[in-house]
């Protein structure tokens, strides 16, 4: 009595979820204080033993919980005993909470299969929907194990408003517990046939999901969903088995040839947009090998462009999107209304556009495609404007370049996108810049061109974004200076006070490179100095320009630059700069003083000119792409044997270990020593070579002879129209390019040019700027195994079928005979002997079919009933 | 399949949320700011579709609530749609001319609603009519409920009394 008076009096004064809602709406303690105190008040609340009180705690927590992200977890019991109450209301709140809150790891869940299964066979049809709810969201591998013979039992109500709910939980049944299949899905499969739309609705739609998983398994059933395209009037059911069809077509293309009339007469009849979208979509992902369907499905795409309604222009585009791969021609007959939607305010439908542009791309149409989309880069938001930059340089760069033919042009387009306000793909710019060099030997000229524009400009030079192309740019500037026509300029970009606005490892690239032109030049210099007597005539005319382009003013003027400009940099705090300065400082106060002297001008073996000589040779190495599995390839020689103790090096390299550790060998001298001891060994090889000493060329040949394995051999023969090898040029080539381009310094371009040679390796050679693939993780193992659950329930269900039969089950007899009389086409009736015989050769007929599907199956192979084929 | 269901106020507010995929707790919150960031940032004559996390948002506003459904990447965005309208009109027809007020003090009763419409992330009954005779049902049996319940708590006062 006591007990019972108290749990009233706490009904009575507890606050509903009505007052809860607007005492948070006028709250004044601030959101999380509110919400603090409602949950401890609701904490104190739901321990109570009456069931009303407890329920409307667990009510309020429900809604904390779902609208505010409060954690509920720990009620979880509470709930459990909610949902036991007899009252139909406690029962929907305490179903709420447990589908809201509970999952697979929640400890109770085993105190609520026997509730469930209670309720799943209730007379209230009410809580058996929400017992059916529920298990739908939260069900547990050993909740769907314990509960399958319930579902099993429902599937087959006489209450469509049960039946169609039971057939909405078999996905998460099945999932969770693929023996259910066995048990299940003969009768799932019996729903197809039924008359009620809402219950066709509803397995249609279970069995879209099923074969988006895994259409082989739901193949064998492919004339029940025929029939359901044919007959069916219902926009729901319609779409669902469209989309059914476009899984199943795709593995079985026999299949996709039957079904294209039925889907092209619902694309011509029905005015539902939703169902013509769905067509279309049909048609231009699995049917696109039929020309008269696709046809259709584009003029279709074509209405949908033209409509004012943004959705149906997003929609057409995307339909676009996916015919243009095998139809390129639907995309070209739509360009306009393409390049019209750039200029739509939705970045959805820019975004289709721009993919479909992208598509369009080939090597004819790319410079004027790439124009227009500079455009629209130039006057679009941040956002767009990467993406178009970024679809531009992943379609130019696709397999080696394949669709660029003018590298020139797209080394400049590179340029100008690098200057876009907005660009911030930097570093995809400086990867193609270096990929370029090194990949397009014909194209270097160019990419010093561009690369001096870029260096040259000092506003560039704060822009964050820009600072990896202003690296690859320097780089290039460095490694193809003979490319240069202003090398003086060059070094001044190089060494100019703004680039202090750049970071550290850039920085140290600048000078790297200048360290290269400096080399460069004073090779260029000491080359001029040599005699003339012994040279031939035109090789007199070439000495002549090299001296009017490096006189001893020039390059004098070109070593106090670099001296003035590296000397702040000695005290850098960053040692890699520190250490490049110095190193490029070490080397001008070796040659300085001879130069400025204009000492022995026409002693060849000056100590600056050895010393040149030296650094070309050690920046002579050409560089080219390097395979992703070029390590793999290199072989151990013969006879090497790797030890962990480095201690044999000191035997061997004992002899040159002692002059390093004599302190006095000056500086000076250790140069010498080294250089003179290099020119001794160069000069001996060379002499038994039989080859002419002192040739950068030469030694480039015998380093190559001598580490031959280390280089990657082209596995094909890659030549352009004039049969030119794609062997790297010598040196000596390079020179004579030189002199060539000095003879012409105007010569106009020649714009009908074959395209360049390319290098390109069979392997391992990928692009970096490949998006990675969207890849769907599924459980292999899981999805395997349902789907040989499936197939082992489609012979249950032809076995069960003719046992059926057999068993003269009255309402099953009664289809087969409209079965029959419809495929035999026969009108007439039959004397009872008559059909009792006939019956019994379907019967036999019946047999051999499923022993030929048990064969198959055997054997991974389904076969397609000939009513379809 | 239909992977959730938010409606989300024009300020911001969480009005409903459902969930037919498993998502944890925290992830659930995560998912409401980062969508409700994208949508209520749409202008109105941009079209109702986003692509997010490789799914697809079908979004419609109706009066200051955003309906959002997140479907997969192959699902059909006018189906969605229709079936958001759907809801709507029946929200519309039970609560009268229906207005966010109504889903504030009523945040259960749209969730009944809704679970007469989807199961499992799949479209469950397309009449209108049936899930309004289903909701007044279950009403029924509820309002049953309480005038019993009603009638017991006066017996026991007079007994107290007594």
């Amino acid at each position: 009595m006591s007990s019972s008076s108290t749990s009233i009096m706490d009904n009575l004064f507890q606050r509903s979820l009505e007052d809860l809602i607007k005492g948070f709406r006028l709250q004044l303690l601030g959101e999380s204080n509110f919400i603090s105190r409602a949950v401890e008040e609701i904490r104190r609340e739901i321990k109570a033993t009456d069931l009303s009180t407890k329920s409307t705690a667990l009510h309020k927590l429900s809604y904390l919980a779902a609208l505010h992200g409060v954690d509920m977890s720990w009620a979880a019991f509470h709930a459990v005993e909610v949902v036991s109450s007899s009252r139909f209301q406690h029962k929907r709140i305490g179903y709420q909470a447990i589908t809201q809150s509970f999952n697979d790891q929640t400890s109770v869940m085993l105190l609520i299969t026997n509730q469930v299964r209670k309720d799943l066979n209730s007379a209230n049809e009410y809580e058996v929907s929400l017992a059916l709810e529920c298990l739908s969201r939260i069900g547990t591998h050993d909740l769907a194990r314990d509960l399958t013979p319930e579902v099993f039992t429902l599937l087959g109500s006489s209450k469509s408003f049960v039946k169609k709910k039971a057939i909405g939980v078999v996905l998460r049944v099945f999932e969770k517990y693929h023996d259910a299949v066995k048990v299940c899905f003969k009768r799932l499969v019996e729903n197809l046939e039924t008359s009620d739309p809402q219950i066709l609705s509803a397995v249609v739609g279970v069995f879209c999901e099923l074969a988006t998983k895994d259409p082989q398994s739901c193949l064998p059933l492919a004339p029940e969903f025929y029939k359901v395209l044919v007959d069916s009037r219902n926009n729901w059911v319609l779409i669902k088995v469209l989309k059914i069809f476009a899984k199943l077509a795709l593995i079985e293309p026999r299949l996709g040839k039957k079904v294209a009339e039925p889907i092209c007469e619902h694309m011509r009849r029905t005015v539902a947009k939703s169902l013509v979208f769905e067509c279309v979509r049909t048609v231009v992902s699995s049917l696109s090998d039929n020309e008269a369907a696709v046809k259709l499905a584009v003029a279709k795409i074509r209405e949908f462009l033209v409509e004012d309604d943004p959705n149906l222009k997003y929609l057409g585009l995307n339909a676009l999107s996916i015919v243009a791969p095998k139809h390129l021609w639907a995309v070209l007959e739509n360009k306009e209304v393409v390049v019209k939607a750039m200029s739509d305010e939705d970045p959805n439908v820019k975004l289709e556009a721009l993919h479909l542009l992208m598509a369009m791309v080939n090597e004819d149409n790319v410079s004027e495609i790439s124009r227009i989309l500079m455009n629209y880069a130039l006057k679009s938001d941040p956002l767009f404007c990467n993406e178009i930059i970024f679809s531009v340089l992943s379609a130019c760069s696709r397999n080696a370049y394949e669709i660029i033919v003018d590298f020139d042009w797209y080394l400049s387009l590179l340029g100008e996108m690098a200057r876009i306000p907005h660009c911030q793909r930097g570093e995809d710019i400086e990867h193609q810049l270096i990929d370029i060099g090194m990949r397009v030997r014909d194209a270097r000229p160019q990419l010093v061109r561009v690369s001096w524009a870029l260096l040259i400009d000092p506003a560039l030079l704060g822009n964050l974004f820009l600072h990896p192309i202003l690296s690859a740019a320097a780089w290039v500037s460095g490694e193809y200076v003979e490319f240069s026509k202003n090398p003086y300029e060059t070094v001044e970009a190089l060494l100019q006070p703004r680039t202090d606005l750049l970071p550290p490892s850039i920085k140290a690239i600048y000078i790297h490179s200048a360290f290269k032109v400096l080399v460069f030049c004073l090779g260029s210099y000491f080359s001029s100095q040599e005699p003339t007597s012994s040279s031939l005539a035109q090789e007199s005319s070439s000495g002549s320009l090299l001296v009017n382009v490096f006189t001893h003013e020039s390059i004098l003027s070109l070593v106090n630059v670099i001296e003035l400009g590296l000397g702040p940099l000695s005290g850098y705090h960053d040692v890699e700069v520190q250490e490049r300065a110095k190193n490029v400082l070490g080397y001008i106060s070796v040659i300085k003083q001879e130069i400025a002297e204009q000492l022995n001008l026409q002693d060849n073996e000056t100590e600056a000119s050895r010393v040149t000589a030296f650094m070309e040779d050690v920046f002579s190495e050409e560089f080219g792409p390097i395979s992703a599995t070029a390590q793999e390839k290199v072989c151990v020689p013969d006879g090497l044997e790797l030890k962990e103790n480095l201690g044999d090096l000191e035997e061997i390299c004992g002899e040159h270990l002692k002059p390093v550790e004599s302190d006095s060998v000056s500086y000076t001298d250790k140069i010498s020593f080294s250089v003179s001891k290099l020119r001794i060994r160069d000069q001996q090889e060379a002499t038994s070579s039989s080859s002419p000493p002192h040739e950068a060329s030469s030694l480039l040949a015998e380093h190559r002879k001598r580490h031959g394995m280390y280089y990657l051999t082209s596995q094909k023969e890659d030549q352009d129209s004039n049969g030119t090898s794609s062997d790297y040029p010598l040196a000596n080539e390079l020179a004579n390019e030189i002199s060539q381009d000095s003879f012409n310094p105007k010569r106009k371009p020649n714009q009908s040019k074959p395209r360049p040679v390319v290098v390109k390796l069979d392997d391992g050679d990928e692009s970096r700027i490949t998006p990675q693939a969207k890849t769907n993780i599924q459980t292999a193992n899981d999805d395997e195994s349902l789907s040989r659950a499936i197939q082992s329930a489609l012979l249950v269900k032809n076995k069960g079928k003719e046992k059926d039969r057999y068993e003269g089950n009255p309402n099953s007899g009664q289809q087969e005979k409209e079965e029959s009389s419809r495929i035999e086409n026969h009108q007439n009736s039959e004397k009872k002997k008559k059909k009792k015989k006939k019956k019994k050769g379907e019967g036999s007929s019946k047999h051999k079919s499923r022993r030929q599907n048990e064969v198959a199956s055997a054997s991974e192979q389904v076969i397609i009933p000939d009513f379809l084929l | 399949m239909i992977h959730f269901v938010l409606l989300v106020s024009r300020q911001g507010k969480v009005r409903l949320t459902k969930w037919y995929s498993p998502y944890a707790q925290k992830e659930r919150s995560k998912v409401i700011r980062e969508l409700s960031g994208v949508i209520l940032n749409r202008g109105p004559k941009l079209c109702n579709f986003v692509e997010w996390r490789g799914y697809k948002v079908v979004y419609k506003r109706y009066a200051s609530l955003y309906f959002c459904m997140c479907i997969d990447q192959e699902d059909n965005e006018l189906e969605v749609l229709e079936i958001i309208h759907h809801y709507v009109e029946i929200l519309d027809r039970y609560f009268g001319s229906v207005c966010e007020l109504d889903l504030i003090f009523n945040f259960h009763k749209a969730y009944y609603i809704l679970d007469e419409l989807l199961i499992a992330g799949e479209l469950q009954e397309s009449s209108k009519k049936t899930v309004a005779r289903i909701i007044s049902a279950q009403d029924q049996l509820v309002e049953v409920a309480k005038e019993e319940a009603s009638s017991i708590s006066n017996i026991i006062a007079q007994a107290t009394n007594r």
